[in-house]
């Protein structure tokens, strides 16, 4: 289809290097797969080398490691199976020929290529929400970075973004760069949070205790001035509806802001070749192998929908490869139907979309609004899983046997109290 | 003189609220755990606090311009900003190795959790 283009022909063409692609790779290859892994950045690992702090892997490896290491075991069984891949590789285009007929169009430092492949595993992961995003006008300086930004600034390439800091977003990535900052010894002037409680997880909450850092709970950043670099941040207090507050403005002196205000699915390339998107989550409406609307590709992990633990992603990018196994094999993934799973009360998103009752399946949810004493329920088939807590923060993971869904026609989920 | 100490704990996911009170430096009593590992944190928490402390030190020659590094072991929290110091100062060579121990600081090992 393209001459000038040198062709190359695999399988399954993985594109993203992080954990989830890494697994998926790794899974394929182990499947007896040829596959090709492809990361725009020049090491492998997506963001997990930059996560230089602990947390990663309790469930998959049972211990805890910290980001680096976790993709350093992935990227060594990679190596081990022989996968073929390559860093500073940009796709810039899927097409879709037809369902065994795909190309994935990249550019690397030794030229342009045409992968072609029977199968897609989509693990591009996510982008975070900049300032202009949520709202945030005034100067065009330097020094507003996003959390991530700044992270690979400091931990990857080892520079300091800056000394004076406000950070918008008490969630964990936020809390986490303001150990990291406090740590290097900047001064970390304020954490603006938007919500009347801190987003992360109790034990980076007590980072702010740790350092003596100033938590604004239902407040928002809504300016930043200076020349040249920021100067100053204009801070506003919100009401219980999000609405500013008239006259409680005030100001912040920092050379450097820094965004944590959440992530988004990265879907451009998917959205291109018509894959159907669910607004609740961000990412694809996918079956229970994680295969999109458009046969033949699949998704994992934060391109998926956001994930809060890695093992999960992992686990997704595992599920998509046996996935791409079994569509290569027969042709596509079978399923005598598809039992559509529905969002009930206070269930803000939820995946895999569509199941087939024919295998065990994981489903990845996240509530509305935080609840104690709950119960997940599927009244359909009376399922009934006790929870202690669900907060929106935090992703809930429940496993459904086939059998037990089997004979359903569909199914809503919901949590609601005992 | 008495110091309450209140920790929303991070022993499990429940994140029980604790109180530790102290009198001259003794643990006098705790409220709010619902496990002995919740108790056990919190009065470490409240007497001697220690931390797992990770940066990133400068490498030459390698992959990428920095390794991470971790402490083998928790550090007492007040010592933290002097360890800071001491990593701040280090300068290495690749090769490094992952797990390998890079430094040691007052008897801690400074361990490398990105190879170079």
């Amino acid at each position: 289809m393209f001459p000038e283009i040198p062709m190359l022909n695999y399988d399954v063409v993985v594109i993203g290097g992080g954990p989830a692609g890494m697994a998926a790779a790794v899974r394929a290859k182990e499947l007896g797969l040829n596959v090709l892994l492809l990361d725009e950045n020049d090491y492998l690992g997506g963001i997990l080398p930059q996560c230089i702090h602990p947390g990663f892997g309790l469930h998959y490896f049972r211990e805890e490691l910290t980001g680096p290491e976790f993709a350093a075991r992935f990227a060594k069984r990679l190596v081990e199976l022989g996968v073929e891949y390559r860093t500073a590789a940009r796709v810039m285009e899927i097409r879709n020929y037809s369902d065994l007929e795909k190309v994935v169009i990249f550019t690397s430092p030794s030229g342009a290529y045409q992968a072609w492949a029977k199968a897609v595993i989509y693990a591009a992961g996510a982008r975070e929400r900049h300032a202009f995003e949520i709202g945030i006008v005034g100067d065009r300086v330097a020094g507003v970075y996003t959390a991530g930004e700044a992270q690979t600034l400091m931990d990857i390439y080892g520079i300091m973004p800056g000394r004076e800091v406000v950070i918008v977003g008490s969630g964990d990535v936020g809390l986490i760069m303001a150990r990291r900052f406090a740590l290097e010894g900047a001064k970390v002037k304020a954490v603006i949070e938007l919500m009347p409680y801190p987003g992360g997880l109790a034990r980076n909450v007590m980072i702010l205790r740790d350092f003596d850092i100033p938590l604004y709970l239902s407040h928002k950043v809504v300016e930043v001035r200076g020349r040249g670099r920021v100067e100053r941040v204009k801070v506003v207090k919100v009401d219980e509806n999000l609405n500013e507050i008239p006259g409680s403005e005030f100001w912040i002196e920092a050379d450097t802001l820094i965004i944590s205000a959440g992530l988004v699915p990265s879907v451009k390339k998917l959205t291109a070749i018509g894959v159907e998107i669910d607004p609740s989550t961000g990412g694809p409406v996918v079956n229970d192998r994680l295969e999109t609307s458009v046969p033949g590709v699949f998704v994992a992990g934060n391109a998926l929908l956001i994930n809060d633990l890695v093992d999960y992603v992992a686990e997704q990018g595992e599920l998509a490869a046996e996935g791409a196994k079994e569509f290569i094999e027969n042709g596509g993934i079978e399923s005598r139907k598809w039992i559509w799973v529905e969002k009930g009360e206070n269930v803000r998103l939820l995946a895999p979309h569509r199941l087939s009752g024919e295998r065990d399946v994981y489903l990845y949810l996240r509530v509305a609004r935080p609840m104690e004493d709950i119960e997940l329920r599927i009244p359909e088939v009376g399922k009934r899983v006790k929870l202690s807590l669900a907060t929106p923060a935090e992703m809930l993971r429940v496993k459904l046997k086939a059998e037990e869904v089997r004979n359903a026609e569909k199914l809503t989920v919901e949590v609601v109290r005992e | 003189m008495t110091k309450t100490y209140r920790f929303t704990c991070i022993v499990c996911p429940l994140g029980c609220s604790i109180e530790v009170r102290i009198e001259d430096g003794k643990v006098i009593g705790v409220t709010g755990h619902t496990c002995p590992r919740g108790q056990e944190w919190a009065v470490e928490e409240a007497t001697n606090p220690r931390r797992v402390v990770m940066s990133v030190v400068p490498v030459e020659g390698g992959a990428l311009p920095t390794v991470s590094v971790k402490t083998a072991e928790p550090v007492p929290k007040e010592l933290i900003p002097e360890l800071m110091k001491f990593l701040a100062g280090l300068k290495l060579k690749a090769p490094v190795e992952i797990g390998e121990v890079v430094a040691e600081w007052n008897g801690i090992k400074i361990v490398a959790t990105r190879g170079a």
